[in-house]
């Protein structure tokens, strides 16, 4: 309660904004995809909302971000055009990534928005990269690295914290852990089980845990690591425990779960708890909270209807962009 | 060719602040084939950096880097072991461009120790390149000669684009005459390296060697061969191979590499697109022999095609 008293709430308010506006975002993207206007694999990131929203919210923009193909939460949280998104996923030539990309793969340069990466655990290494670059020419960046329990199986996760601890990067590796690598619980496919407490022990660092569906806790786990990149003592690893409330991709039946499990987490959903704390303590009223759902309702309807009205890509852009 | 490799990193490395390199012993130890022997007394390790045995993971981070604004040159210890970083190569380096819509630039050089003859036997003696010349967003250039080599680099290195080089091991110790001034190679362009008549030669890297032998051979037989080196393997410069051909009539394709899908089937496929009614009859196409490399001497001098495989391929073909 004190972080958040201590809050300005105009931040409180946008913080719910931003959570609002990638459920809602995520929820029609469902709906579209169910009508074939978006196609290719999608995975939505509906219950993962405090995770982007509070991490991002305490960087700088100079600060990178590189993150994992559920990266629609992260785009918009980092403040990518909702229009331009919605257009990508359409496959429009004014998509974010000209339509090359489509959902697994946003891309926005001049937001330090380095992807939307879909070989899991790929995106590591870019990570370690940018973090170099900006260690080698001396510039005051840090990088932050999103990825799910899945990847922590992959060779460049280990292979990345090792070099990231033995040249001191900037990088704060990012941990959502929501349990499940597609159909497959983390205790399942991992030695360790699913417990991440040791995972950065051979490599000098320690896990902080924090809950990833408190918006309020993730921001300050991520302050506290971003600090200790910025200061030269190297890289930080944050698990946060999360959930996905839906399937994988769409097109998982989610057979692997119970709906007991589904049910703990939905009590903990951020889009119910946060509001809900905000109005009880007075901190943000409830009007003011419905002012912002329907400003969000109406900026998603017209992020659709911009990417209907968005031109295809014309023949001429095959062959562009392959070479500078 | 090793000093002209030298001398094309050292001005790299004087000319912008924001080159370094990067690879597996290229430190302390000075590089596996010695490439970089001394280089880290001068620059420090901040900018010839040794790195973990970790190949996709480096060569992702100097991917990355180079996305971030620096101008890494990798090297690997050799092209084996770049398999363990073909998903960093191929999906990162080669495709985020394109997968972004062209908002980032890879400036990355990436040198790779390649081919057989030195008894690695079939883990270390592989030679990827023409793998990698089938990806889109690279470049891909392997040179010959000490000339070659370092006017290729600089051309290399005012890229905005990934481009491999190839390096065969074999040539590393081979001497030739390198101007002192800042000439270029340009990349996509093929090279006459012997002018003849009678027949067409194509080969690139070792293979040009062998080809030399061919030309040779034939000369004593009073035939005069045209030999093309490649150069550069993606782009690939057909206008060179067909003008050539357009004279000889006869084209002869020489790759110490796997014969099945190595770069001579492409080379065969266009000259058959484009040139079909240019020869005398078909493409005499010699590669290696489709096995994993053996590490015996006599096994392996029987995989790589020699000069007198060739001019039996010449001889069957065109009964000359």
């Amino acid at each position: 309660m004190k972080v958040l008293e201590r809050a300005k709430k105009t931040l409180l308010a946008d913080l719910f904004r931003q959570m609002y506006l990638i459920r809602v975002f995520e929820e029609k993207c469902g709906e579209l995809y169910g009508k074939g206007l978006i196609r290719g694999f999608l995975h939505l990131y509906i219950g993962q909302e405090a995770n982007a929203v509070g991490a991002i919210s305490v960087l700088r923009p100079e600060d990178h971000i590189v993150t994992h193909y559920r990266d629609h939460g992260h785009a918009l949280a980092r403040g990518l055009d909702v229009n331009r998104c919605m257009a990508e996923l359409f496959g429009r030539a004014t998509g974010v990534s000209r339509g090359k990309g489509g959902s697994m793969h946003l891309f926005d340069a001049s937001r330090n928005f380095y992807g939307g990466h879909a070989i899991v655990g790929g995106h590591f290494p870019l990570a370690c990269g940018l973090a170099l670059a900006a260690q080698y020419k001396r510039e005051d960046r840090v990088v932050l690295v999103f990825f799910g329990d899945g990847s922590v199986n992959q060779g460049t996760f280990h292979e990345a914290m090792n070099l990231a601890s033995l040249w001191r990067l900037p990088v704060i590796f990012y941990l959502e852990n929501n349990l499940y690598g597609m159909g497959s619980a983390a205790g399942r496919v991992r030695a360790a089980g699913s417990d991440f407490q040791g995972a950065g022990h051979a490599y000098g660092m320690d896990v902080v845990t924090v809950d990833g569906m408190d918006v309020m806790a993730v921001r300050e786990a991520t302050q506290a690591a971003a600090e200790r990149a910025r200061s030269g003592k190297g890289p930080a690893f944050i698990e946060a425990k999360t959930f996905r409330f839906q399937g994988h991709s769409m097109a998982d039946p989610v057979k692997y779960r119970g709906h007991s499990e589904v049910e703990h987490w939905r009590k903990r959903d951020p889009l119910v708890t946060f509001p809900r704390t905000l109005v009880e303590n007075g901190l943000v009223p409830e009007k003011e909270l419905d002012r912002i759902r329907k400003e969000v309702e109406a900026t998603i309807d017209e992020a659709i209807k911009f990417a209907e009205d968005s031109p295809w890509p014309g023949p001429e852009a095959v062959n562009e962009d392959i070479y500078a | 060719m090793r000093e002209a490799l030298q001398r094309g990193l050292r001005e790299a490395l004087d000319g912008n602040p924001n080159v370094y390199l990067m690879g597996e012993d290229i430190g302390a130890y000075g590089g596996a084939y010695a490439i970089t022997a001394g280089f880290i007394d001068e620059y420090g390790p901040e900018r010839i950096r040794d790195v973990p045995i970790s190949e996709n993971t480096f060569v992702g981070a100097a991917i990355g880097s180079a996305i971030g604004g620096l101008r890494p040159i990798v090297e690997f210890m050799s092209i084996s072991f770049s398999l363990l970083a073909f998903d960093q190569m191929i999906n990162i380096g080669a495709a985020i461009r394109y997968m972004s819509g062209g908002q980032f630039k890879v400036p990355i050089v990436i040198r790779a120790p390649t081919g057989s003859g030195i008894q690695l036997a079939a883990t270390h003696s592989h030679a990827f390149e023409n793998w990698l010349a089938s990806v889109p967003g690279f470049r891909v250039v392997a040179p010959t000669t000490p000339y070659d080599a370092l006017g290729l680099l600089r051309s290399a290195l005012a890229e905005d684009n990934p481009v491999i080089m190839a390096e065969h091991v074999s040539l590393y110790g081979r001497r030739g005459e390198v101007p002192d001034d800042r000439y270029t190679v340009p990349i996509g362009k093929a090279d006459v390296k012997l002018a003849g008549s009678d027949i067409t030669l194509v080969a690139f890297a070792h293979g040009v060697v062998t080809a030399f032998e061919v030309a040779d051979k034939l000369k004593e037989r009073g035939i005069a061969a045209e030999v093309i080196d490649l150069r550069s393997l993606r782009p690939l410069d057909m206008d060179t191979i067909l003008k050539s051909i357009a004279k000889t009539n006869r084209v002869a394709l020489i790759d110490d590499n796997w014969r099945t899908g190595g770069m001579m089937a492409e080379v065969s496929a266009q000259i058959s697109e484009q040139g079909f009614d240019l020869l005398d009859g078909p493409v005499a196409r010699v590669g290696g022999d489709d096995v994993p490399a053996p590490y015996s001497r006599p096994l392996e001098q029987l995989v790589i095609p020699d000069s007198d495989r060739v001019i039996q391929a010449i001889q069957k073909t065109y009964g000359i």
